[in-house]
């Protein structure tokens, strides 16, 4: 059922139509299983796939996009990659929907991964909800280099929280939070994160989440003065890099800022180069300074 | 199961440009190639439409700056963009480097700025890659609604002209037209008038989605420009009527590029039916980047199909056979 659309050599990315053979719940969300031959073998921490959504006649045309929960290059089925849905809207209701057997158009992996230090340093990850997803093999991969893990998983609630059994197996500690309390330390995780940082002389902290926890996080590490590296979350309509929809204002190493591509440059960034003050009420406005931003006429 | 390749001549002419396929990108919907090259040899399509290039380096608007709609999506982008010197350096220069037939779309905010992209782009050293320009005179997200010089008859007709005088003789000016308009036709043979050698037909056409759980415009800019299988008839029909007043003499007859909606090899065919010479696929790379390609195979089979040997037999074959 799994077919190659197209994957042309060295373009580092594959386009299929995948089987699905999994699809099970985890808390509120699912998690499904693909086979995606020749994705898996590409795919690093922090990079994601784009899902389409029904067959060539769906009226909805945009490709959703998903971060990579994990990927195992040679099992019973060939290459296979995970991902971990929340029913959202019309579109995630009916991949949510997919069952064993059925097939689903994937493109990936895309956009840059999660950067690994060069030395074993302590490092913290921190996931808001089903955005946990792509930092356990994130955690696998650091301990093999040598760097100790400690994970902060965090939800509104206990259904809405994403891995915490894994993150056991994968992390040097664990730490989980919930806006209710009906389950950890009550509150978010920006309110535990310092702490852990100091505790562990963290270097670096990973993020995966909702928008404005990366951006507490970013300043959480600013304080500190360590590095974040930060999994955004913006609006795609194609995952590849053409419709210029998921813009972000970034600065660069000169300190110049220019709307970004997510899906290309990100969708990891480090925390301390996104212009967080230009987002507000959901709206992400270009800083005047960018790059070709309009002239404001006073 | 092997099917028996199609023997049909799909050769277009653009305005004096011979390209081997009708498919195109359309602008705006594949970057300036290297993304989508990825996963189709561009190379192979009949032109890579870029996405409009401007003199100066262009943010675009802030975010969101797309909504997904019934078959479709509104974007307002704002033509973000590294301007043309930029353009020509690096992806004027790649695009020339795989050997890609270009068609650069370019525009501006004033006819002058448009006529100093045109001589950047056709002075430039990769120009032996550009086998069109198109003048995007029908962008509807600009920050300056009066921009939109295609709803402008005087405004049209004065960037097509100064335009024209930089292009030099043998590189046709293709104008993309807006369906935002009272009668397209006249548009159509303003820009003729003014030396365009061809058309491309349709932009988006401007909407607005309202975001229903904060209850205000959805779009950072309120407005964007609709496109995908949504506005299909609509290009069909922009197609139809300036195909139909060139058939009967009312305007100069020239190239119709068709654009709006094309998914499929079927859109496609409706499309050249209607009288598009060539096709360019835009949202739908979106959601399949092989699309520019595969919808090319599938009009080629279905010309097969229905008897004709060359693409060229069945533009505007709709108007022959349509009798009421």
């Amino acid at each position: 059922m799994t077919r190659t659309i197209a994957a042309r050599e060295g373009a580092g990315v594959v386009q299929l139509e995948a089987e699905v053979i999994g699809n099970v719940a985890a808390g509120s969300y699912r998690h499904l299983t693909l086979v995606t031959p020749g994705l898996a073998e590409l795919a690093r921490p922090g990079q994601f796939v784009a899902l389409s959504v029904g067959d060539g006649t769906s009226s909805m045309l945009l490709r959703r996009s998903f971060s990579i929960h994990k990927v195992s290059p040679a099992g019973t089925y060939g290459g296979t990659t995970e991902i971990v849905v929340a029913a959202h809207g019309a579109g995630t209701r009916l991949l949510t929907a997919l069952e064993p057997g059925e097939s689903v158009g994937v493109i990936g992996p895309l956009g840059r991964g999660f950067p690994l230090p060069a030395q074993p340093v302590p490092c913290v990850l921190v996931g808001g909800g089903y955005g946990s997803a792509p930092l356990f093999w994130l955690a696998e991969q650091l301990r093999e280099r040598g760097c100790a893990v400690e994970m902060v998983l965090g939800a509104a609630s206990a259904d809405r929280l994403f891995g915490v059994v894994e993150a056991r197996r994968v992390g040097d500690g664990v730490t989980v939070t919930t806006d209710d309390g009906s389950v950890g330390v009550r509150g978010w995780v920006s309110d535990v994160v310092p702490d852990l940082i100091e505790s562990t002389g963290a270097a670096v902290v990973y993020g995966c989440g909702p928008m404005g926890m990366l951006r507490s996080l970013s300043a959480i590490a600013d304080e500190h003065g360590i590095v974040a590296q930060v999994a955004v979350e913006e609006a795609m309509a194609c995952g590849i890099g053409v419709c210029m929809t998921c813009v972000m204002p970034v600065r660069d190493e000169s300190g110049t800022t220019s709307m970004v591509r997510s899906c290309l440059d990100g969708p990891v960034f480090r925390g301390d180069r996104v212009r967080w003050e230009a987002f507000e009420d959901g709206y992400c406005r270009v800083p005047e300074d960018a790059v070709g931003a309009p002239t404001v006429v006073r | 199961m092997s099917t028996p390749a199609p023997a049909v001549d799909m050769s277009v002419d653009i305005g004096g440009v011979r390209l081997p396929s009708p498919m195109m990108t359309a602008s705006g919907c594949a970057a300036n190639g290297r993304e989508i090259h990825r996963f189709i040899d561009i190379t192979a399509l009949g032109a890579f439409v870029t996405k409009s290039v401007k003199l100066d380096p262009v943010s675009g608007r802030g975010t969101p700056r797309m909504a997904e709609t019934p078959s479709g999506m509104l974007n307002s982008i704002g033509l973000q963009g590294p301007g043309v010197r930029a353009f020509v350096e690096k992806d004027l220069a790649w695009l020339h480097s795989i050997g890609a037939r270009v068609i650069v779309s370019i525009a501006g905010n004033t006819a002058s700025e448009f006529a100093r992209v045109a001589r950047t782009i056709v002075r430039s050293r990769y120009a032996s890659a550009v086998a069109a320009l198109e003048v995007n005179i029908s962008c509807p997200n600009v920050a300056n609604r009066g921009l939109v010089f295609a709803c402008d008859p005087a405004g049209a007709h004065k960037v097509l002209t100064l335009v024209r005088e930089e292009v030099p003789r043998g590189l046709p000016m293709v104008a993309k037209l807006s369906p935002d308009v009272t009668d397209i036709v006249e548009i159509a043979d303003v820009v003729l008038r003014a030396g365009a050698h061809g058309l491309t037909m349709i932009n988006t056409t401007l909407g607005v989605a309202i975001d229903t759980d904060r209850l205000r415009p959805h779009l950072v800019a309120a407005t964007g420009g609709l496109s995908g299988p949504a506005i299909r008839p609509t290009a069909v029909r922009a197609i139809w009527q300036v195909a139909g007043a060139m058939r009967e003499g009312r305007i100069r007859a020239a190239p119709i590029v068709g654009v709006g909606g094309v998914r499929h090899g079927t859109d496609a065919l409706e499309l050249v039916a209607a009288g598009a010479t060539a096709i360019q696929v835009g949202t739908a790379a979106f959601n399949d980047p092989s699309a520019p390609h595969r919808v090319g195979v599938e009009l080629e089979q279905l010309v097969a199909d229905r008897g004709f040997e060359r693409l060229a037999d069945v533009v505007g074959i709709a108007h022959e056979r349509f009798t009421a």
